[in-house]
């Protein structure tokens, strides 16, 4: 018996169909399973509002004060023996020290080494809040655009202030740099100052999505791993995939975790720089 | 028409099992949707500055106050200690150094002491060997000069008993030969022979 053209087109599109439906179930429950932004809701603890303004201490208040509280207690300990042979721990903090200090004394020369201080803070503030964010359940402050901006502002508002403060107006040769031919002025300057404004900008945003992205990742391949081992035998296989997935990605997170410190803290060492020594 | 049942059959339950999870999952969905995305929630972010401020400030004063001198302190003492043990390590070097060349100097001389202290006596033995020589050969000179004249005495007397020999031998023989000898004429014979 032949099957007419109509037909069998017509069944075609059925079986399309329910395919695409089955497509959609799939991507629908697996995005209801995990969640990926869900980390990064922000729940307060403690409702606070001061004067119209929403300052509740949150699950971000709540990391901000543990990252400080681990890194300034480890800090503390860690060097409270003051041995001339250090411990293991006392080690970890005088390299922590050392890498810093030589980091900010290549990049801005001996005079830089009064802003050692913030710079210290700033790097062991954010690799510590990097790092503890890649535990499970774990808030990451640094993966809100907000928190970062902030540092990047104090950052560059340092810059701007001390920049005035010490040179005056002198300062503003940051933007003019020497040996440029007067007719090509005009646009290097242009091309200086919009560098100058978005520092900040990429400052912060480098470490906000670094660290976005990456958490995202990661909750994605492990998001797979729950839909998958709920599918059965053959699911509890093929999940093994994108649980060494998992693994690696975890490697390489905090691999990023703590690059992302590191080159917050070389930019603000060579922002710095520039505040101190304007002229190029 | 006997593919397009199975076709039809698959599809079915498909078909079905889609409408009722698509009816259960879409609702949960909308409700985790409904904050938007957290990061860019304008609404958090005051309390995220304010906190933000209150503990990364603290984290600063006390990283300045108590942290970095005391840090800087440990590593300054350490600096120091190792700078002075390798002053010291080159003292006690630059002693040693003095003591091995004083030492070789010492040496050098006991050497030089001994080498003359030899030279001398071999000397000394030499001089010594060559005394005794010369007396020995002293002695045996006169030795030999007695027993050369001894020789020559005893050889002058046999010389002399030769002629006589040599006499009687000749008058013998001449007697033998002529029945008699003037003695006189052979003993002038043999002397002239002599």
């Amino acid at each position: 018996m032949p099957i007419s053209a109509g037909a069998a087109s017509a069944l075609a599109d059925r079986i399309e169909e329910a395919s695409e439906r089955r497509d959609g179930v799939k991507q629908v429950a697996a995005a209801d399973k995990v969640d990926p932004i869900h980390q990064f809701h922000i729940n307060p603890i403690f409702p606070i509002h001061v004067g119209g303004y929403d300052v509740s201490f949150t699950n971000s208040s709540l990391f901000m004060v543990v990252v400080v509280v681990l890194t300034g207690a480890f800090l503390y300990f860690s060097t409270a023996g003051r041995a001339l042979v250090p411990s293991r721990l006392q080690s970890i903090s005088e390299m922590s020290y050392e890498f810093v200090a030589s980091m900010l004394r290549d990049a801005a020369g001996t005079h830089g080494m009064k802003f050692f201080p913030f710079v210290f803070s700033l790097f062991m503030f954010v690799m510590v809040a990097n790092l503890l964010g890649l535990f499970p359940y774990f808030f990451t402050v640094t993966s809100h655009i907000i928190v970062t901006f902030a540092l990047a502002m104090l950052v560059i508002g340092t810059v701007v202030v001390y920049g005035f403060a010490k040179h005056g107006f002198g300062f503003l040769k940051l933007f003019v740099p020497s040996g440029v031919p007067v007719a090509l002025m005009p646009l290097v300057v242009l091309i200086e100052v919009v560098s100058f404004l978005s520092r900040p900008v990429s400052l912060s945003i480098r470490l906000f999505a670094n660290m976005l992205a990456g958490h995202i990742t990661l909750k994605v391949f492990a998001g797979f791993v729950v839909s998958l081992g709920a599918m059965g035998t053959v699911g509890m296989a093929g999940a093994v995939l994108p649980l060494a997935m998992v693994v690696m990605l975890t490697a390489l997170e905090v691999l990023v975790a703590a690059l992302q410190a590191y080159v917050f803290a070389v930019l603000t060492c060579m922002y710095l720089a520039d505040a101190l020594h304007p002229s190029h | 028409m006997f593919v397009t049942p199975a076709y039809g059959q698959e599809a079915a339950p498909a078909d079905a099992g889609a409408d009722t999870h698509a009816g259960t999952e879409v609702p949960g969905n909308a409700a985790h949707e409904g904050g938007g995305f957290p990061p860019f929630d304008s609404a958090t972010f005051a309390s995220q500055l304010v906190w933000l401020a209150i503990t990364f400030g603290l984290f600063y004063v006390f990283l300045k106050r108590v942290i970095v001198p005391r840090l800087g302190t440990i590593l300054d003492t350490r600096a120091g200690r190792i700078q002075q043990d390798l002053d010291q390590a080159a003292k006690l070097k630059g002693e040693a150094d003095a003591a091995v060349a004083a030492y070789e100097q010492e040496l050098a001389e006991a050497k030089a002491r001994a080498n003359a202290i030899g030279q001398q006596s071999r000397d000394e033995a030499k001089a010594e060997a060559e005394t005794a020589r010369k007396a020995v050969e002293a002695e045996l000179d006169k030795k030999l000069a007695a027993a050369e004249g001894r020789i020559a005495g005893i050889k002058a007397s046999a010389m002399k008993d030769v002629g006589a020999i040599a006499e009687s031998t000749a008058s013998a023989i001449v007697e033998q030969l002529v029945g008699k000898a003037d003695k006189a004429a052979v003993a002038a014979a043999v002397k002239s022979a002599g």
